[in-house]
C-alpha cells in the first residue's frame, strides 16, 4: 500500500509543476473579481433609474459575485485539466504503475486539487466581495450584516464544488476535449437557458450551478418560489458532485489504463 | 522474477493474449519477441496491473502488483507509449514519481545523471527528441533501483548510438543480478542482447528457450545454386532425389545437401555453375517462420502465392518488418510476407 502522505506530496508536485495551474486559477480569480467590480460600478450608476421593485430586493453582496458566471468557466478548465492531462499525455500509466491502488490515487489527486481550489476560491470570493462593495458607495453591504459572511464564504465553496464536479466528470470521460465540450456549454448556456425559460425553470433550478449559487444570495428576489434555502441549494450541488465522483471512481477501478 | 500463469486478455471477442504461462528469471536479459499486434504491450501492461486480465495472474517476486509496497522499488518499466506530461520538467516528472514511492529526492539527480539528462533536467519534456524522451522513460524505470525491469520496445526510433547505449545498459542491469524483460519485434536486435527468448504470436506462447537453442533449432542452412543450364540442373537433382526450389534470379535453393556434394554432382555431369554458395537463413527468418506457423494457411513448396488475396483489408501494418529474404517456398517476390500478412488478419 502506498502511504497517503507520499501520494499527496507527489500530487502536489504534479499540480505545482505545470503552468496550466497558475493560468487557469489566475484567470478564474481575475475574471471573477474584475467583472464583479465592473458590474458593481454600473449598478451603482444606474441604481436610481431601476424599477422600485428591483430596488427593494437589491442584493449588494450577490451583485459583487456577478463575475463568477464567467470565472467559473476557468475553474472548470482547471478541474478538467488536472485530471484529463494524465490521460491525454499518457502520464496515467506512469502514475498508476507508481500507485496501483486506484482509489488512493484518485483520492489524493482530488484532495490536493480541491484544497488548492478552495484556498484560491475563498480568497477570490472575499476579494470580489470587498472590491465590489467598494464600488457600490452607499449601497454597500457589510460583512457583519445578516447572511453576508455565509454568502461570501459560500462563494468560495461554490467555486470549489464547480471545480470538483468538473474533475469528477473528467475522470469519467478522460478526454479533455470531450469533458470541456460538455461542461462549458452546459454551465455557460444550457443551464442558463433551462433556468430562464418558464417551462423548464422548475427543472433548471435543480442543476448543480443554479442550486449551488443560491448560497451567494443574501436577499431573496421578490417573486422567487425556489423551494430550497442557501444551504439546501449547496446540498443539491454536493449531491451532484458526489454522484459524479462515485461514477468516476467506479469507472477508474474497472477500466484498463 | 516475474511469473505469469494462464494470463489471458480478451477485447470483446478478440483474443489479445491467450493463456500465457511463463517465468522470467533474474540475472539474464530475457527477450520478448513477437510481430506487431502479437500482444506484447498488452502483456506488459497486465504485468504492471494497468490492464485487468480476463483470466490468469501475474506475480512479481511472488506477490501481486497491488500488494507491493512502493512498487517502483520492485519493478521499473519503460512503456512503449509516451507516458510523460510534456509541460512538466524532466526533474519534476521524476520527482513526483519518486515522492509517491518514498524515494529520496537525491535519487532523481542520480538517475538523470545515469541517463545523461542532467543538462536538461529543468527543461520541459515537450521539447525532447525521441532519444531524450526514451532516456527520460528509462530514468523513471531506474528511479526506485528495482530488481525487475521491463522495457517495451526500447530501441524504437533511436539512433545507433542510443541503441548501443540501451543494449549495454540492459546487459549491465542483468549482470547485476536483476530481472530484465525486453520486448521487441526485431529478432536481429534480440539476438544481440537477449540470452533467453520468449516468442509469442497472436497472443500465444510460441517458444520459451535460450537464445542459443533457438538459433540451433530455427536457423535453416541451405545451398544456393545458379547455373545457365537451369533445366538440366533441375533434372539432374530430381533424378538424384534431391529437392530443389526455384528462387529469384534463376537460382535454385537446395535444403539438406552439402555444397561439396552438389559441386561434385555438377562436375560429374559437366554442368556449368555460376554460383554455389552455402547460406544460413537469418534469425529474422527463423522468427518469421515460427510466428507464421501459428496460422493454418501459409505458402510453401513453391506454390505461387496469392499475393493480394491473402492480405487483410487494412494491408500491411506500418512498421511490420519486411522479411529478410525470399524463402524457398516463395517463388515470386510479390509473395513476400504474404503469410505474414495473413497471420495478422
Amino acid at each position: 500500500m502506498a502511504a497517503l502522505g507520499q501520494v499527496i506530496r507527489s500530487e502536489w508536485t504534479k499540480i505545482r509543476s505545470v503552468r496550466s495551474t497558475v493560468w487557469t486559477l489566475g484567470i478564474a480569480a481575475v475574471l471573477t473579481i474584475a467583472l464583479g467590480m465592473l458590474i458593481c460600478i454600473l449598478t451603482n450608476h444606474d441604481f436610481q433609474s431601476m424599477p422600485a421593485r428591483e430596488r427593494l430586493s437589491f442584493d449588494a453582496t450577490n451583485i459583487s459575485f456577478s463575475g463568477m458566471g464567467l470565472g467559473q468557466l476557468a475553474m472548470i478548465v482547471f478541474g478538467v485539466l488536472v485530471v484529463s492531462n494524465e490521460y491525454s499525455t499518457g502520464m496515467i500509466r506512469a502514475s498508476l504503475a507508481a500507485v496501483p491502488q486506484r482509489g488512493t490515487f484518485l483520492f489524493c489527486k482530488l484532495l490536493v486539487a480541491t484544497a488548492l481550489v478552495f484556498v484560491v476560491g475563498l480568497a477570490t470570493s472575499f476579494v470580489a466581495f470587498f472590491a465590489g462593495q467598494a464600488m457600490l458607495g452607499d449601497l454597500r453591504a457589510h460583512l457583519g450584516d445578516p447572511g453576508v459572511l455565509r454568502a461570501v464564504f459560500g462563494g468560495g465553496l461554490y467555486m470549489t464544488l464547480i471545480a470538483l464536479f468538473s474533475m469528477a466528470v473528467a475522470v469519467m470521460l478522460r478526454s479533455p476535449m470531450l469533458s470541456l465540450g460538455i461542461l462549458m456549454p452546459f454551465f455557460f448556456l444550457i443551464s442558463n437557458i433551462l433556468g430562464n425559460v418558464s417551462a423548464t425553470r422548475k427543472v433548471g433550478r435543480y442543476l448543480p450551478d443554479q442550486a449551488g449559487s443560491k448560497i451567494m444570495q443574501v436577499v431573496t428576489p421578490a417573486n422567487s418560489d425556489v423551494p430550497y434555502g442557501p444551504w439546501g441549494g449547496l446540498g443539491i450541488m454536493i449531491a451532484w458532485t458526489v454522484a459524479a465522483l462515485l461514477g468516476g471512481y467506479v469507472l477508474l477501478k474497472r477500466r484498463d489504463a | 522474477m516475474i511469473e505469469l500463469e494462464g494470463l489471458t486478455k480478451h477485447y470483446g471477442d478478440k483474443v489479445a493474449v491467450d493463456d500465457l504461462t511463463l517465468t522470467v528469471r533474474p540475472g539474464i536479459v530475457t527477450g520478448f519477441l513477437g510481430p506487431n499486434g502479437a500482444g506484447k504491450s498488452t502483456t506488459m501492461r497486465m504485468m504492471l496491473d494497468l490492464d485487468n486480465p480476463t483470466a490468469g495472474t501475474v506475480r512479481i517476486d511472488g506477490k501481486h502488483y497491488r500488494q507491493l509496497q512502493d512498487p517502483l522499488t520492485y519493478i521499473g518499466a519503460l512503456l512503449e507509449a509516451k507516458s510523460v506530461h510534456g509541460g512538466r520538467s524532466a526533474a519534476n516528472h521524476l520527482l513526483c514519481l519518486a515522492q509517491s514511492n518514498g524515494i529520496p529526492r537525491s535519487r532523481v539527480t542520480e538517475v538523470l545523471d545515469t541517463v545523461g539528462l542532467s543538462g536538461v533536467a529543468k527543461k520541459r519534456s515537450k521539447g525532447f527528441s525521441l532519444g531524450m524522451s526514451q532516456r527520460l522513460g528509462i530514468a523513471a524505470a531506474l528511479l526506485g533501483d528495482p530488481q525487475v525491469l521491463l522495457f517495451d520496445e526500447p530501441v524504437n526510433g533511436l539512433d545507433p548510438e542510443g541503441i548501443h547505449w540501451i543494449r549495454n545498459l540492459m546487459k549491465n542491469l542483468a549482470a547485476q543480478g536483476r530481472t530484465v524483460f525486453v520486448s521487441s519485434h526485431l529478432m536481429s536486435e534480440m539476438a544481440l542482447t537477449a540470452e533467453h527468448l520468449i516468442v509469442i504470436g497472436q497472443g500465444r506462447l510460441m517458444a520459451d528457450t535460450s537464445m542459443r537453442e533457438f538459433i540451433q533449432q530455427n536457423s535453416r542452412s541451405y545451398v544456393r545454386v545458379r547455373s545457365p543450364e537451369r533445366e538440366k540442373l533441375l533434372d539432374l537433382l530430381h533424378s538424384e532425389g534431391i529437392d530443389a526450389v526455384a528462387a529469384g534470379n534463376g537460382s535454385l535453393e537446395v535444403d539438406g545437401v552439402p555444397a561439396d556434394r552438389l559441386g561434385e554432382l555438377a562436375a560429374a555431369h559437366q554442368l556449368v555453375l555460376h554460383e554455389l554458395s552455402p547460406q544460413q537463413a537469418s534469425l529474422e527468418e527463423a522468427f518469421m517462420q515460427l510466428t507464421a506457423d501459428s496460422v493454418e494457411y501459409h505458402a510453401r513448396d513453391g506454390e505461387p502465392v496469392p499475393a493480394q488475396a491473402g492480405s487483410p483489408p487494412g494491408g500491411r501494418a506500418p512498421g511490420a518488418p519486411q522479411p529478410a529474404g525470399a524463402r524457398p517456398g516463395e517463388a515470386q517476390p510479390t509473395g513476400w510476407g504474404a503469410d505474414w500478412q495473413k497471420k495478422r488478419s
